[in-house]
């Protein structure tokens, strides 16, 4: 394996910069479970995308109702 | 407010809506600004390093940089949440602003997050695996990827205040963009991209400030806190200086193109040339608004009523009345229902729908004020726009005095105050005050916005889309259930960060 290629260094300076990591050990895993709540969690209990779930196939259409029904008096 | 709406939006989801998003770009801010602050501080450091080779200057850079990924760690993905909030609770917003807000989000993501997450990494792994040279490069790369994505981010609020290189398609429902150009180099972006960018700078200044008094009050590490006093207070100082020069531009924007924000910033209820600014209600500045606003110490400001009733600007032109645009703005709204029903309708040559069309097209300027019921309802809340932006600009002023203070006694000059003054030597509660500045900064910080996005109401987009026009047709309830989950989220995540800090802060610097 050439060590000194760009592909190998890479790789080294990931694999022993995690390898080393103390402080940043607690924050990866701060990271991973703030990323899992947000994804996993709320966006897919708490934040459906409104128009995909509501208006099917005709977004403009469903909007234009939606934005002229609010201005009628 | 919103009594006098005929439809079945709740109006308690407006409010929570609002104030949900509200919540989250609140949180979203407290980690921004130190991170284009920091980012700032630490490559000096490092810069520092690499001219002179001393290890103390690595050792400090790296004690800053841990700073740094803690705030920065901790600030990763809040932003999202802001995301899935435009698709979930402002649909309507979402669809009808979608091409224009799109692009810049998605050229924030790919290549400033992309640029900012390579280099960290290179920041935080590569002290032994890249030369010296390549590692300051990635420091402040680090931080530019980082300022680069706020550049993107204050181009899609810039355009919420000022929307520019956009043309409306009723067909499609879409503002849709015409100009690139116009819209990344809106000169309301670039105003607003200078001033927060250095107001974040003034937050990694007085941060760092901060705790190296902490250091000096425990009389520890006392090197390492007097050298970066020194980069953090003239940071610092330069920072405040310049958000007080850009401040003051974005406030001649604001005057040009919001002047119902203006209005609401300074209580002014009845404007006219000749306007003074008001320090606090009874004590004013004699022509200070009039200049501040038009370059002319007798120009014209409007004021609330002028605004709701027409007013004539100082170039000639005539602003009309909110009843005006409201009639204008429904003229534009039953144009487009009319067009869209008459594009469907088989019988139609084209005519009619075209007629509907330059109907729409001459008072689309005017399309949200087709939902204004009462003209009362374009005045912002004017109590928290006045005193936001005096916290604001009142702390601003106070930590340029802080700043020039600190480096006068550091550098102990003028000789004749300062000469005798050891800053390494004073009473307890002077450290304190520069501690207790960081939470005032942030305050002041969160001001800034309070008046930019308070100040904009009841717009979403100004002049276009009203809150209760953008909000989805949602139930309350469920706005309500995720604003108490983010509000137990934010304060947990908050807790644990400032937990973390100031364990890292007491370690302190492996010198």
């Amino acid at each position: 394996m050439n060590k000194r290629g760009f592909l190998y260094r890479t790789f080294d300076l990931y694999y022993e910069g995690f390898k080393s990591m103390r402080l940043g050990r607690t924050l990866w895993a701060i990271i991973l479970i703030k990323l899992f709540i947000i994804f996993a969690v709320l966006k897919v209990f708490f934040f459906p995308d409104f128009l995909k779930t509501h208006a099917g196939d005709d977004k403009a259409g469903y909007v234009a109702t939606e934005l002229v029904d609010r201005a009628t008096e | 407010m919103f009594n006098q709406l005929i439809l079945s939006i709740d109006a308690d989801t407006i409010d929570w809506s609002r104030a949900q998003f509200a919540l989250t770009a609140i949180y979203h801010w407290l980690f921004v600004p130190l991170t284009l602050g920091l980012a700032v501080i630490m490559g000096i450091m490092e810069t520092c390093y690499y001219r002179t080779k001393d290890q103390f200057w690595k050792d400090t850079a790296i004690f800053w940089q841990k700073l740094f990924g803690i705030n920065f760690a901790m600030g990763v993905a809040t932003g999202i949440i802001l995301e899935f909030e435009f698709g979930t609770n402002w649909s309507n917003y979402s669809w009808f602003v979608g091409d224009i807000f799109g692009a810049p989000l998605a050229v924030e993501g790919i290549v400033a997050f992309f640029m900012e997450s390579t280099f960290v990494a290179v920041m935080f792994f590569g002290w032994k695996k890249v030369s010296p040279g390549f590692h300051l490069a990635s420091t402040w790369l680090t931080g530019l990827g980082a300022t680069i994505s706020a550049w993107w981010i204050l181009v899609a609020n810039a355009w919420m205040q000022y929307p520019v290189g956009c043309e409306f398609n009723p067909d499609t429902m879409r503002n849709e963009m015409v100009s690139f150009a116009e819209v990344a180099l809106s000169p309301f972006a670039v105003s607003k991209f200078c001033h927060t960018v250095t107001s974040a700078w003034i937050i990694g200044g007085i941060f760092c400030v901060g705790v190296c008094c902490w250091y000096l009050m425990k009389k520890r590490d006392t090197k390492m806190a007097i050298e970066s006093m020194k980069i953090g207070a003239m940071v610092g100082l330069v920072a405040s200086v310049l958000a007080a020069a850009t401040g003051h531009k974005s406030a001649q924007d604001v005057a040009a193109v919001q002047p119902m924000k203006l209005a609401a910033m300074e209580a002014l209820y009845d404007g006219g040339n000749d306007i003074g600014l008001k320090i606090v209600e009874g004590i004013e500045v004699p022509y200070a608004l009039s200049f501040m606003a038009t370059n002319d110490f007798h120009g014209y400001v409007p004021g609330v009523n002028d605004i709701l009733n027409g007013y004539t600007t100082s170039d000639g032109k005539v602003e009309p009345s909110v009843d005006e645009k409201i009639e204008r703005g429904k003229k534009a709204i039953t144009a487009l229902a009319a067009y869209r029903a008459a594009k469907y309708e088989s019988s139609d040559d084209g005519s009619i729908a075209a007629a509907h069309l330059k109907v729409l097209q001459d008072n689309m300027q005017y399309f949200g004020y087709g939902y204004i019921k009462d003209k009362n309802d374009v005045v912002p809340p004017i109590a928290v726009n006045f005193w936001a932006f005096r916290v604001m600009v009142g702390v601003g002023c106070l930590f340029i005095a802080f700043f020039a203070l600190i480096l006068a006694m550091l550098y102990r000059w003028p000789k004749f105050l300062f000469g005798k003054r050891d800053i390494t030597a004073l009473p307890a509660w002077h450290y304190w005050i520069a501690i207790l500045l960081i939470p005032l900064g942030y305050i002041a910080s969160e001001s800034g916005w309070l008046v930019a996005e308070f100040g904009r109401q009841p717009w979403t987009i100004q002049d276009m889309l009203p809150t209760w026009a953008a909000v989805s047709d949602l139930q309350s309830s469920s706005v309500i259930i995720t604003f108490f989950l983010f509000l137990i989220l934010f304060s947990t995540m908050l807790a644990v960060e400032i937990n973390i800090m100031l364990k890292q802060i007491k370690k302190g610097p492996q010198l």
